[in-house]
């Protein structure tokens, strides 16, 4: 009865995708050095779409923090060729956004665009970009990526979505979302703890840790169809899932042969074979973006440090060194460097370690902050941290200047990680 | 927005009869185990006087129990307050497994106990603040588990009475962001089934 029961949550909640409201507030409170004065015209074309693309592109700029958007006070909607570049000069944009956006008799939104430079008075980027199902954010997010990228060089991340789990007293929810805090899925709800939430390579499974049969055991889920499976239930803990590159495997930290060590497991659950051979703890496994090693934590040398070993086992090479613990290490999408949680002196900060010339960089003020992860651009960070007594979500950019909060609506947000 | 509502009120209330049921269940079984552990063996002919004190013992519970469900043995050392058994918890400096010399009689008390009753079994189930990341925590509350675990052999124990569990810092008892709170979660519970 209670699989039965089991299985129909997992399928009811799997079809309530909530739309109405970001259930994430977000908070800016760092911006970049420069930040590119952009204006966006109102767009042409249905008045509610064109308003709602308009409000999608201009946060996902302003989050960004190297964006200024100039007020486009309520100008109208101005065609290619219509387009007064002095006009805008004059309000201090250097670049104008412009479009349109239409839906067909089938239901398909689209939406053209232009990006102008308002100094040159030339276009720098048009596109028609559109939907099949009348996801009107997804079009301003896209819009958001194509501005982003022409202006800064660097690939958008406004498309992409985050997990993480909210705690309220007992009650643990496992959530995906857009990375600005709309479209929130629950994937699992229940009264035991949920940790870990893995992303795997092509976006549409998680992998993840439940407490949910009284113990710690390794689940993956699909996100687009009911389907569930366990995927690590041996005796003691099984945590830390986490894929390689090419989705075939993942590794996972076991305690049933005695002590916290790393094992890699097929996706399907079978051929666990054990990687690290220490009497210490080994835990949280990251793949390289080649698949060919693995950065994990170990106190093996005495108190916890971040250490490199090859998939194919053997002696691990020691990555920190100097004064406190290391935990929770993660490789930049290029694979040149890695972000983990540094603690030293009563506080945890996010820092970043170049492999070649092993640099150690801190992010952030310090204070209660832990699992970071690169966005898929390397630009930025996500990571837990906590404010007004709550757990909350908060991103850092690489250099340390772009900085924000996120709060839920209710609860301590906790254990984010940014998927594609 | 209201189709939201109601599909949340029906998703809680799925998940409540969910969780309900699994305690119904231990509970249930915790009752019928419950006579199987009476020492009081000679109740073979029990009489009304007898299954009164019987029924007495049952809900004397050691008003120190740390789990909701009823399933605590029914037996007289155990559940007696001034005993040293009736303090179920370890207590552990920050980032440490090692169980604290003033910790060692109580836990070498529990393993007399566990050794003198065969069919006891008990469940250690170990804890840490939430300081440090939430992987290695849910590690290094294994570590404190199988430490006092380790002890409780030594002491005398059956390994197949002991298991042991760790809910790292997903199960916190006190929810503050300071040392108070802190100390009181760095911890491994003796969990009597």
């Amino acid at each position: 009865m209670l699989k039965i029961l089991r299985g129909l949550l997992a399928v009811l909640v799997m079809l309530q995708a909530s739309t109405a409201n970001a259930t994430l507030s977000i908070e800016i409170i760092g911006a970049g050095e420069h930040q590119i004065p952009v204006a966006i015209a109102p767009f042409g074309g249905d008045e509610k779409s064109a308003k709602t693309i308009h409000d999608v592109i201009a946060g996902d700029l302003l989050r960004s923090g190297l964006f200024r958007v100039i007020d486009n006070e309520g100008k109208a909607a101005p065609a290619l060729s219509e387009v007064n570049y002095p006009d805008w000069r004059g309000l201090g944009a250097e670049a104008l956004a412009i479009g349109t956006v239409s839906a067909s008799t089938d239901g398909r939104l689209t939406a053209r665009f232009h990006l102008l430079d308002v100094v040159k008075q030339s276009e720098l980027v048009g596109q028609e970009v559109s939907t099949s199902n009348a996801q009107i954010r997804a079009i301003g997010h896209r819009i958001s990526d194509l501005i982003y990228e022409k202006l800064t060089g660097d690939k958008g991340i406004f498309s992409t979505r985050i997990v993480y789990v909210n705690r309220l007293g007992k009650r643990f929810n496992l959530v995906v979302a857009d990375s600005d805090g709309y479209n929130e899925q629950i994937v699992l709800t229940q009264n035991e703890p949920i940790l870990s939430p893995a992303w795997s390579p092509d976006g549409s499974r998680l992998a993840y840790v439940s407490f949910e049969t009284g113990h710690a055991a390794v689940y993956v889920q699909s996100l687009h169809i009911n389907q569930r499976m366990v995927l690590a239930n041996f005796r003691g803990s099984n945590s830390a899932p986490a894929w390689s590159p090419d989705g075939k495997q993942l590794a996972v930290v076991l305690t049933k042969d005695g002590n916290s060590q790393i094992y890699l497991i097929r996706m399907d659950g079978s051929d666990v074979r054990r990687l690290s051979a220490n009497s210490g703890i080994d835990t949280e496994p990251n793949f390289s973006p080649d698949g060919q090693n693995l950065l994990f934590t170990s106190d093996q040398g005495g108190s916890a440090q971040i250490y490199r070993m090859p998939i194919t086992g053997g002696s691990a090479q020691r990555m920190t060194f100097g004064e406190g613990k290391n935990f929770s290490p993660r490789y930049s999408p290029d694979g040149k460097s890695f972000v983990f949680t540094h603690y030293e002196a009563g506080k945890f900060y996010i820092t970043t370690q170049d492999f070649q010339t092993g640099q150690m960089q801190i992010l952030t003020e310090g204070g209660l902050e832990k699992k970071p992860s690169f966005a898929p651009n390397g630009k930025l960070i996500l990571f837990a941290s906590e404010a007004r007594g709550h757990g909350i979500l908060a991103t850092v950019s690489s250099d340390g200047r772009v900085k924000q909060h996120m709060f839920t609506q209710s609860g301590d947000a906790r254990e984010p990680v940014w998927g594609q | 927005m209201k189709k939201h509502l109601i599909t949340l009120a029906l998703l809680g209330l799925l998940a409540a009869c969910a969780s309900d049921k699994s305690k119904e269940a231990s509970g249930t079984s915790a009752l019928t185990r419950a006579p199987i552990d009476d020492r009081s063996s000679s109740s073979s002919s029990s009489t009304a006087a007898d299954s009164n004190a019987d029924s007495n013992n049952v809900t004397q519970h050691n008003p120190e129990s740390t789990t909701e469900s009823s399933n605590q043995p029914s037996n007289d050392t155990l559940n007696d307050p001034n005993s040293l058994l009736a303090k179920r918890s370890v207590y552990f400096p920050f980032d440490t497994s090692a169980i604290q010399d003033s910790d060692i009689p109580l836990v070498q008390a529990h393993a007399k106990y566990l050794a003198g009753h065969g069919e006891q079994k008990v469940s250690v189930e170990g804890n840490t603040d939430e300081r440090g990341s939430n992987e290695y925590n849910l590690a290094l509350g294994q570590r404190r588990a199988d430490s006092v675990k380790k002890m409780l052999e030594l002491g005398g124990a059956n390994s197949g009475q002991i298991s042991a569990v760790s809910y790292g810092e997903e199960k916190p008892k006190a929810t503050g962001h300071d040392e108070t709170s802190w100390a009181q979660n760095r911890r491994a519970d003796l969990d009597y089934k």
